[in-house]
């Protein structure tokens, strides 16, 4: 008995048979659980978009930021290069993550132009806007770019003025837990709201600087504390943001907004 | 050596052979879990399922297992069923899910898990081996709350995320040490939980390893 259970065909026949029926498991458990998670990840994402514009904390629940999200906030699809806004596209059902794969909605980034290591930017995305009686009251622009171990994905809430900040933070990454992943600590994500993004002529010079912020500094104001213990993450962050807001990113959709007066 | 009964299989790792207690097993994430409460459970949940369901797959198939291509084999079945952990709690308990981040995925790596399917599911009768996992993981899971609960209460002066003792600087009493927040504090708690379980039962006290010899000559201080 114990001869034949080690002979080789033995052996390759039990490994065979363990991995197919694990398999099998395997992919069934993600396959009948994949449309709830879905729909998970795209009310964990409008969650994060509502605490971001200051309208909800992470306690609301799922039907309370359905409403919330219906109610408040509106989406639309914006062409990154005319910084016009598109109607190509439904804005409710677009994935600007799925257009930057895309070869036909999408561009490859050179190495020196791609700061922000994303490798392809789409050419549309989707922005969101919190208005009031028509009005702008804060807009959310969608940005992402990668840190130390894996590519970050938030949102930058600006107030009507386009330039001071009412919520950052990210939604998704994988960066270390306890050093990186305190992109998410709630302390960090406070030093953020009041910070102006760009100088008199729309560059961006909001920057994340080491061993604190001087208040005394002129350019105190632009400037947000690094996280201790994760310089990379860090440096993501500060180069994603350059990148997002700079030319290559909503600078020619910003431009026209300001030249619109909103 | 007779069977093991249903009984001593399942309440003996809480006191008498504690995976974290006595075999010092899965101490990483003891340590990173169980800041909070509720994290805590999660993980003790989701660990005492897969050991139980591992180890009882691992019997059922035991006398089948060349004993050459074993522990792949045990990693593949323990690996298969984190991984369907993995997928529920991303479709139930999304934002727990989060907060648990890489450690669910770790389960696969966690000793006990292993060390079950070693030790005894390979050598029992499945139903018994799913008891012993479910034992076992119980044992893991008195250690995690107890953490848990210590390290919420005094480290935020709550309990499930309801304020038990009332913040100082929300106008209450309690300065909360925020040491008890961060990792290590679970390493030293850990400590003295082993050594209070070892003056109390003090069979589980180890045979020194070796002897130091004394010093023989006053040269050897130098």
């Amino acid at each position: 008995m114990s001869s034949k259970k080690e002979s080789t065909s033995r052996t390759l026949f039990v490994a065979l048979a363990v991995s197919l029926v694990s398999s099998v498991f395997v992919a069934g458990a993600a396959v009948s659980l994949k449309p709830v998670q879905i729909e998970n990840r795209q009310l964990d994402k409008q969650r994060s978009i509502l605490a971001i514009a200051g309208l909800g904390d992470g306690s609301l629940s799922g039907r309370e930021v359905k409403a919330l999200f219906s109610k408040r906030i509106t989406a639309k699809v914006v062409d990154l290069e005319t910084g016009e806004y598109s109607t190509a596209f439904n804005p409710e059902t677009f994935d600007p993550l799925k257009a930057a794969r895309d070869p036909k909605l999408s561009e490859a980034l050179p190495g020196e132009k791609d700061t922000a290591l994303i490798k392809r930017r789409e050419r549309f995305t989707t922005v969101y806007m919190v208005e009031q009686d028509g009005k702008l009251e804060s807009l959310i622009l969608p940005v992402r770019g990668y840190g130390l171990w894996s590519t970050l994905h938030g949102f930058m809430a600006v107030k009507a003025d386009l330039n001071t900040v009412v919520g950052f933070g990210f939604y998704q990454h994988a960066e270390t837990p306890g050093l990186g992943g305190e992109v998410d600590n709630p302390k960090w994500k406070a030093l953020w709201p009041g910070k102006t993004l760009f100088d008199e002529a729309g560059k961006p010079v909001i920057q994340i600087v080491k061993g604190g912020v001087d208040p005394a500094s002129p350019n105190a104001n632009h400037q947000v504390d690094a996280l201790a213990g994760a310089t990379l993450t860090s440096k993501g962050v500060d180069r994603l943001l350059q990148f997002w807001l700079g030319e290559q990113g909503f600078g020619p959709y910003l431009a026209k907004l300001r030249s619109q007066g909103v | 050596m007779s069977q093991p009964t249903v009984k001593e299989v399942l309440f003996n790792p809480i006191f008498h052979n504690n995976p974290i207690g006595l075999q010092i097993l899965g101490i990483c994430s003891a340590l990173a879990v169980t800041s909070n409460l509720k994290t805590a459970v999660v993980m003790s949940i989701a660990l005492s399922l897969v050991t139980a369901f591992s180890s009882m797959f691992i019997s059922m198939i035991r006398s089948q297992i060349p004993s050459s291509i074993r522990m792949i084999v045990q990693m593949v079945i323990i690996a298969s069923l984190v991984i369907v952990v993995d997928q529920i709690l991303r479709a139930y308990a999304f934002s727990l899910a989060k907060q648990l981040s890489v450690f669910v995925g770790l389960i696969i790596t966690n000793c006990i898990v292993m060390g079950r399917a070693e030790a005894f599911a390979m050598q029992n009768p499945p139903l018994l081996s799913f008891m012993d996992g479910i034992g076992n993981g119980l044992g893991y899971s008195a250690m995690l709350l107890t953490l848990g609960v210590i390290r919420e209460l005094f480290g935020a002066g709550k309990l499930f995320g309801f304020e038990i003792l009332s913040l100082a600087k929300d106008g209450g009493w309690y300065v909360p040490n925020g040491l008890l927040l961060l990792p290590p504090s679970a390493f030293f708690l850990i400590g003295l939980i082993i050594w209070g379980l070892r003056t109390w039962k003090t069979e589980q006290v180890e045979a020194p390893a070796f002897k130091m010899a004394p010093q023989v000559i006053n040269k050897e201080a130098y």
